[in-house]
């Protein structure tokens, strides 16, 4: 009959800034790097990226339509979380254990804890720290960047049958006549061999045959972009490049023979991805100001000691986990001080307890007595006419 | 099968439901979530879930027969030491006959045969049924706990064997070159699996009372 | 019903106590010698088969076996019967073939590995002293990782003849046996461990190392008692 009448509670004037606004341009950012790394692998690299997005939008429509989980497939986060597993996997991956770690990643990542905005952990690297835990052979197989034919030619491994164990990618290479050539992460060498990777390689992967992830120096001007944008706090790379760059130096300083430069702790594997595209996830990172750089400076601290003293050459994935977990922590110890409580002499108060007659509201009220709720014993009735 | 087989009398009928309430609607290990420790550490593979589930099947039926047999002997004061007593004896019974029927079971299970003794399932039914009623329903209820745990034990070792090592009960199902997915035979692999298993009952769950509260508004407006 | 609930309150008598947990015990007790007397034969049977059939492997010319303690001090005696051996003694089996003449030795060894303790059983030749087989007793290494020192051919291809000679005063062994990185074996007394899999690997050589050093200087003098099954 009339026009309709939508009730809903402040804020009644938005920004144009949204989630799916959000969402789209780190997706734009990611473009570059994915369009580099499919420049380095070929179109393994490619399928796996589209394997893993269909099984990130599959799982996560399947969801929604179940009703078990909030949002929606255009708000392009569940595309987020299949570009970015992609890009932490190696090139030669099986294509249907990319699929089984995109539909983990949703399901355990994102929609057990009711879907976008509510999950604890980045969902992508749920994934791939379940991949890391159900296939690690596979996952620590890295083929050499920029081998010739690799447009035409898939990594075989790539093309194993759903549940089938994939071909050995050694043995590929070695027909191929390419067996001279990396195999391993430079991490993994440097952990195994002890052998240091230059850094032009490392900053650029541009000079092949480098078994590198995405190129560092692109993935810091996208990310630069991002923040530039103020779409991504800068914050948070900032602080975990600085710890970790930090830890590794101070360890370097210590015993050069033994510990790496910290030019290579930054530069070599996942860490510049990790810091720029994972850790900044807006749901699982802190939102104080302080709170981000306590959580940066726990992440670059945790990767540098797990790639040092644990079994496994690379510690990214782990310390943003823990990271993540730490969050609500972190946010509640590292909350502002309300504004006209700090200043000289006065102790800060910190910690996220609010007292019941918050006395920053104003004096008068900070000493008011809260008035004792009145029962009516007989309520006053309505047709009675006695309403003042 | 049931539903086939005329029910003569009462008494059979009442017995039946007893059997069949731990089966399926109270399911220990689904639906009442008890005994998780052996749920998570044996599930390994089928057989193992098999042996447990039928070990603790054992222990619960015995010591329920037994507990229910002395019921009015049993002081209220002693009653716990008694039961635990009891049900520490069939798991000692249950252990031998474990070591004499194969080792490599016995070894496969380990402390976790021991472990039954603190199942809070088995004293929980000890306590809460067998105490109080005559010793045939308590054995029949305490035998169809006991099947139920089982076929949990079964559901998630089961899923856990295939993926994790690509063989059910020994018998390879994908051939040699399976690929096996490490983390399900390490712990995490049993959280996630009974994980999954209650994520999917829960939205069968959730399914029927929606479906069933559609049905009764139907019915009302229909009455209407 | 009724009435029980009605008699609930009622303090019971410490003799009636006492008198109904002796009951229980005295009928559990029974049960438990009972079903202990009943499988004690066969899973003694189980026992025995289990550890012949690990013996087998690592000695596999052996017909039967005998189980022998080498004693801290020096010297073997023939073990008794049943019961555990005591702590500070080193288990061996002496394996014989069909015609009752000595064929290898065989001995546990453990070490600590990436999980738990890794033991294993491994075969000892007299004649060329040195290790010719070994198998896994227990171990919780990670599937797929650790547990291919049961399956790596190129791992079980180190105990074809590892080598445990004994320097000649019979106390210690010429050289550690001694785990190396994968594919830098060069001597007979090396173990080449399995890429990915090193820690492992290294156990099964510190256990294999720590066991020879204990056991052989014992038994190498006294080989003669052993070589006619006794």
């Amino acid at each position: 009959m009339s026009a309709t009448v939508e009730i809903r509670p402040a804020p009644h004037i938005k920004g144009p800034r949204s989630v799916e606004k959000i969402m789209l341009h780190v997706v734009y950012s990611l473009l570059p790097v994915c369009a580099f790394y499919i420049f380095q692998y070929g179109i393994s690299a490619l399928a796996m990226m589209l394997v893993a997005v269909a099984a990130c939008l599959l799982t996560e429509r399947w969801f929604i339509t179940t009703g078990t989980q909030s949002g929606r497939l255009g708000d392009f986060s569940a595309t987020i979380t299949g570009l970015l597993l992609a890009l932490t996997l190696p090139p030669g991956f099986p294509l249907w254990m990319g699929f089984v770690a995109g539909t983990i990643a949703i399901v355990l990542g994102k929609a057990i804890f009711g879907g976008i905005g509510h999950n604890i952990f980045n969902p992508a690297l749920v994934g791939r720290a379940f991949a890391q835990a159900a296939f690690p052979t596979a996952i620590a197989t890295y083929t050499p960047s920029f081998l010739p034919g690799r447009f035409t030619e898939f990594i075989p491994s790539s093309l194993a049958w759903p549940l089938m164990t994939p071909p050995d990618a050694a043995l590929w290479l070695k027909e191929k006549h390419l067996d001279a050539l990396a195999g391993a992460t430079p991490l993994a060498k440097w952990k195994f061999e002890g052998i240091l990777a230059n850094a032009q390689d490392l900053l650029m992967s541009l000079s092949g045959h480098m078994a590198v992830g995405p190129s560092p120096l692109l993935i810091l001007l996208c990310g630069a972009y991002l923040a530039f944008r103020r779409y991504m706090d800068w914050r948070i790379p900032t602080a975990i490049l600085g710890s970790a760059a930090a830890v590794a130096w101070t360890l370097y300083a210590v015993n050069p023979g033994h510990y790496p430069s910290p030019f290579f702790m930054l530069f070599s594997g996942g860490l510049i991805l990790g810091a720029v595209y994972m850790a900044t996830d807006m749901v699982t990172s802190p939102v104080t100001p302080r709170g981000m750089w306590i959580y940066g400076a726990l992440i670059g601290l945790l990767t540098v000691v797990i790639r040092y003293y644990g079994g496994l050459p690379e510690g990214v994935m782990y310390a943003i986990l823990i990271g993540n977990a730490a969050t609500p922590l972190i946010e509640q110890i590292s909350q502002p001080t309300p504004f006209g409580k700090g200043g000289i002499g006065k102790p800060k108060r910190r910690g996220a307890s609010y007292p019941l007659n918050p006395s920053y509201i104003s004096r008068e009220e900070a000493a008011a007595v809260t008035p004792k709720r009145q029962f009516l014993k007989n309520k006053p009735k309505r047709d009675s006419g006695s309403m003042s | 099968m049931s539903a086939n087989s005329p029910v003569s009398s009462p008494a059979a009928l009442r017995n039946m439901q007893e059997f069949m309430e731990g089966i399926w609607e109270r399911n220990p290990v689904f639906v009442m979530v008890l005994g998780m420790c052996p749920t998570m550490a044996v599930t390994v593979s089928a057989m193992n879930s098999i042996s447990m589930g039928l070990a603790t099947t054992f222990v619960l039926a015995a010591s329920c027969w037994l507990v229910s047999v002395m019921r009015h002997m049993i002081p209220k004061e002693v009653r716990i030491a008694t039961y635990i007593v009891i049900i520490a004896t069939f798991v000692t019974v249950v252990e031998y006959a474990i070591q004499a029927i194969s080792l490599e079971m016995s070894e496969a299970l380990g402390a976790y045969i021991e472990l039954i003794v603190a199942n809070c399932l088995v004293l929980g039914r000890a306590e809460a049924h067998a105490a109080k009623n005559p010793p045939m329903p308590a054995m029949l209820n305490a035998t169809g706990m006991g099947l139920g745990f089982t076929v949990g034990l079964t559901m998630i070792g089961g899923v856990r064997e295939i993926l994790g090592n690509g063989t059910l009960l020994g018998i390879s199902l994908f051939g040699p070159n399976f690929q096996p997915w490490v983390v399900m035979v390490l712990p995490p692999g049993g959280f996630f699996v009974m994980g999954s298993w209650l994520l999917l009952f829960a939205i069968y769950r959730a399914r029927k009372d929606r479906n069933n509260a559609a049905l009764a508004a139907q019915g009302a407006s229909h009455g209407a | 019903m009724s009435t029980e609930t009605l008699a609930a309150p009622q303090v019971t008598p410490t003799a009636t106590l006492l008198r109904v947990l002796g009951i229980v015990s005295a009928v559990c007790g029974l049960i438990i010698v009972g079903s202990y007397e009943i499988t004690l034969p066969a899973a003694n049977a189980n026992r025995r088969i289990a550890l012949e059939r690990a013996v087998f492997k690592v000695v596999p010319t052996a017909k039967s076996i005998v189980e022998y303690y080498a004693l801290p001090a020096g010297g073997i005696e023939q073990a008794k019967g049943g019961g555990e051996a005591p702590a500070s003694v080193a288990k061996f089996y002496a394996a014989y073939d069909d015609a009752g003449k000595l064929t290898g030795i065989a001995a546990e060894a453990g070490a600590k590995g990436y999980a738990d303790i890794v033991r294993i059983m491994f075969g000892y030749d007299t004649a060329c002293q040195c290790i010719t087989g070994i198998g896994v007793v227990s171990m919780k290494e990670t599937p797929g990782i650790g547990d291919k020192i049961l399956i790596d051919k190129d791992f079980q291809a180190n105990f074809k003849a590892l080598d445990v000679k004994l320097t000649d005063d019979l106390s210690a062994l010429v050289n550690e046996v001694k785990t190396v990185k994968h594919g830098t074996k060069t001597n007979p007394w090396q173990i080449d461990a399995i890429a990915g899999a090193t820690v492992t690997s290294r156990a099964v050589g510190k256990g294999i190392n720590d066991a020879a050093q204990f056991l052989l200087p014992k038994l190498a003098p006294n080989l003669e008692k052993l070589k006619v099954k006794s």
